[in-house]
């Protein structure tokens, strides 16, 4: 039997314009045409002669770094954007999830926003219709149907979303980190439905940084490294030679990273400070910042900032939001700047770390970074007693808990 | 149960040219899911609701009465100047909402493009169908506005007058406003251009006016050459007491069909870049 996904030499260059927007200006165009000398461009190959084949029914993954082409590839394969070289062959009815909830209306209510996104990721009204109640029931949002999608919380939405693709039923499935949203119960029951999916036959291509996701959802994964095709193989080699890889290169020293000239999102450059200085080595107990540099089209009112630091396992040991935080970050707003975030003792241990960042603007999330910098923590004595705790049971320290003794007699 | 047909499909550099009927026909649903969700927004959180779509052209009808139909004494072929203002903007508004809705789609809608495959003209196509939901509306006035004045109508030539001048305002629409929606991709200054285009044109096509006002020839001639000039005469056709003039009606036609191959090839050229630049 021939291959369901057939890709072959898949390249894509990117023309960057230095100083503009992605789009021109009529009057950049027209005086460059007149002059006859060229834009001020530059290519970005963001994927360089990428070749793989997937069998019918085999679920793969594809790791690698922010800005490793992961998004591109599975652009082209949803066909949103042409490859430049190379063609792909395809054998089966295709649908992309390359984000939940895209095209929700917040005027439209529950119900009417179900059947525009489930067309619009291409199931037909029947298919709708039949599947609407297990729809709404796994999404838990029952009572809200009539009730227009602004007044449900960002989580009823979110789980409105995962619903309506949870029930499609293409012969091939394209995912990208669509897990990587919504509460620890909910990432539980959406792993859940994928594994159904992946056990009822399907293909499935599945873009994530959760490694253990990677390695238990799919049988090979392949792991893609500044556009090229780094390695293939069964999911838990993958994931072992990138893991590997990536200790060597273990933190970004220089404690800041700057985005990829080819990036979309309104994030610019990330710094991380230890004790006001822009380093990649911290030490324990010291007062960190993280700064998000940004730029963006539309000024942002209320800027929600959330960071995960994860240890070198991938586990997730501290997510801090300011969301949870009253008081604004800023009275006015802004179009570019930075979003500062201050951890005046930082609780880890001795060892390796990487940041998540999450960037939005209250309503929704506007970028999402995985593993955007990576840094070191040095052991110092920063307890008050200058004794340091066991890290062999604990993951994060907490500093401030109150001890004292009183003498009572037992309650009874 | 879905036909066990191999499904095929190649993924290359660049897409082939051609209207991609059968994807468009597959996607029908979307279309109207599209339109749908585009009129629901439209009205919703509004107090007078659908009644938008009637009050639109009726006031506008009343002001260039008041204006030019009562000061300035402007013939209108016959017809009581309300029935030839109000039957000449009702087409217009399909006009001129579509090409500003359609022109203003694909950015719009930039961030479903970026996320999901279908076929992008569905997004003009369907914002254009919306204004042909206001056209709907406004005709519940049209009718008792007929009844009122009663102008002569010819019922046998309405049967087939009226569908024809719509779908040539539909056509006339689609043109331009796919050649617009794809040029405000690439270069946002269309977003300027577009409602200034708008507002010139009202006064270049002879909806609020008759083209046997102008005295030159040529310039009749150069007016003719915007589309909605047939779709309008063609409409007021069965009750309008003088017959249009064959030539510029050609010219109008030949204009239509023109901008549409245009409007739409251009489109298709560029709409697999659309996600890289919107």
């Amino acid at each position: 039997m021939k291959p369901i996904l057939e890709i072959q030499g898949i390249s894509k260059r990117f023309r960057i314009n230095h100083e503009t927007q992605p789009y021109l200006s009529l009057r950049e165009s027209l005086s460059g045409w007149m002059r006859r000398s060229p834009a001020v461009s530059e290519d970005f190959w963001a994927l360089r002669d990428i070749s793989f084949d997937v069998q019918r029914g085999e679920s793969v993954g594809v790791i690698g770094k922010n800005g490793a082409g992961k998004s591109t590839l599975l652009k082209i394969l949803s066909r949103i954007t042409p490859p430049t070289r190379g063609r792909i062959l395809v054998r089966g009815r295709v649908a992309s999830l390359l984000e939940v909830g895209t095209g929700f209306h917040p005027e439209l209510t529950g119900r009417e926003n179900v059947y525009l996104n489930g067309s619009m990721l291409g199931m037909r009204k029947q298919e709708i219709d039949r599947q609407f109640d297990a729809i709404v029931a796994f999404a838990g949002t029952e009572k809200f149907l009539d009730t227009p999608l602004k007044h449900y919380s960002s989580g009823m939405q979110l789980r409105l979303a995962f619903a309506v693709a949870a029930f499609l039923e293409p012969e091939i499935l394209i995912i990208d980190e669509v897990l990587a949203v919504g509460d620890a119960e909910f990432q539980r029951k959406c792993l859940g439905k994928m594994e159904d999916v992946t056990r009822s036959g399907r293909t499935i291509l599945f873009v994530s940084h959760n490694m253990s996701a990677i390695t238990r959802m799919c049988s090979r994964a392949l792991w893609i490294d500044q556009g090229k095709l780094a390695y293939s193989g069964p999911s838990e080699e993958t994931v072992r030679h990138y893991l590997g890889s990536s200790a060597t290169d273990a933190t970004d020293p220089a404690g800041f990273i700057v985005m990829p000239e080819s990036h979309q999102g309104p994030v610019q450059r990330i710094e991380l400070l230890c004790d006001g200085n822009v380093t990649g080595t911290l030490y324990m107990g010291c007062q960190m910042e993280v700064r998000v540099y940004f730029q963006s089209k539309e000024p942002l009112d209320s800027p929600i900032l959330g960071l995960i630091v994860k240890d070198s396992q991938q586990s997730p040991l501290i997510g801090v939001n300011n969301k949870h935080y009253s008081g604004a970050m800023t009275e006015k707003s802004l179009r570019a700047g930075y979003l500062s975030a201050r951890i005046p003792r930082l609780p880890l241990f001795e060892g390796q770390y990487s940041l998540d960042v999450h960037f939005g603007n209250g309503f929704h999330d506007l970028e999402v970074l995985r593993d955007c910098i990576r840094f070191a923590v040095e052991p110092a004595a920063f307890t008050s007693s200058g004794l340091l705790p066991d890290k062999e049971i604990n993951r994060v320290f907490i500093d401030n808990v109150t001890w004292s003794a009183h003498p009572t007699d037992i309650p009874s | 149960m879905e036909s066990q047909r191999e499904y095929f499909l190649e993924i290359k550099p660049k897409n082939s040219f051609g209207l991609n009927l059968d994807e468009l026909i597959e996607h029908r649903e979307l279309f109207y899911f599209f339109t749908w969700r585009d009129i629901k927004v439209k009205y919703k959180q509004t107090m007078l609701g659908f009644l938008w779509a009637v009050l639109q052209p009726l006031l506008l009808t009343a002001l260039f009465t008041l204006l030019l139909g009562r000061n300035l004494n402007i013939p209108s072929e016959g017809i009581d100047y309300p029935v030839f203002a109000f039957s000449g903007l009702m087409l217009w508004l399909i006009f001129s909402s579509g090409i500003t809705n359609a022109g203003q789609s694909m950015i719009t809608q930039a961030a479903v493009i970026r996320k999901i495959y279908f076929p992008r003209l569905i997004i003009p196509l369907s914002s254009i169908l919306v204004s042909l939901f206001d056209f709907l509306m406004s005709l519940v006035v049209f009718i008792p506005l007929l009844i009122y004045y009663q102008p002569e109508v010819e019922l046998m030539r309405a049967l087939w007058c009226w569908p024809s001048g719509v779908l040539l305002t539909i056509l006339a629409t689609l043109g331009p406003g796919c050649l617009l929606a794809a040029l405000n991709v690439k270069f946002r200054d269309f977003r300027y251009v577009i409602p200034f285009l708008v507002q010139v044109l009202l006064f270049v096509t002879p909806v609020i006016y008759p083209v046997s006002m102008i005295g030159q020839r040529w310039i009749q001639e150069i007016m003719a050459l915007n589309p909605m000039y047939a779709a309008v005469a063609v409409f007021r056709l069965p009750f309008a007491a003088t017959e249009p003039d064959a030539t510029l009606l050609i010219i109008s036609l030949v204009s239509n069909v023109i901008f549409l191959v245009a409007g739409i090839a251009y489109f298709r050229k560029v709409e697999s870049f659309f996600a890289d630049l919107a």
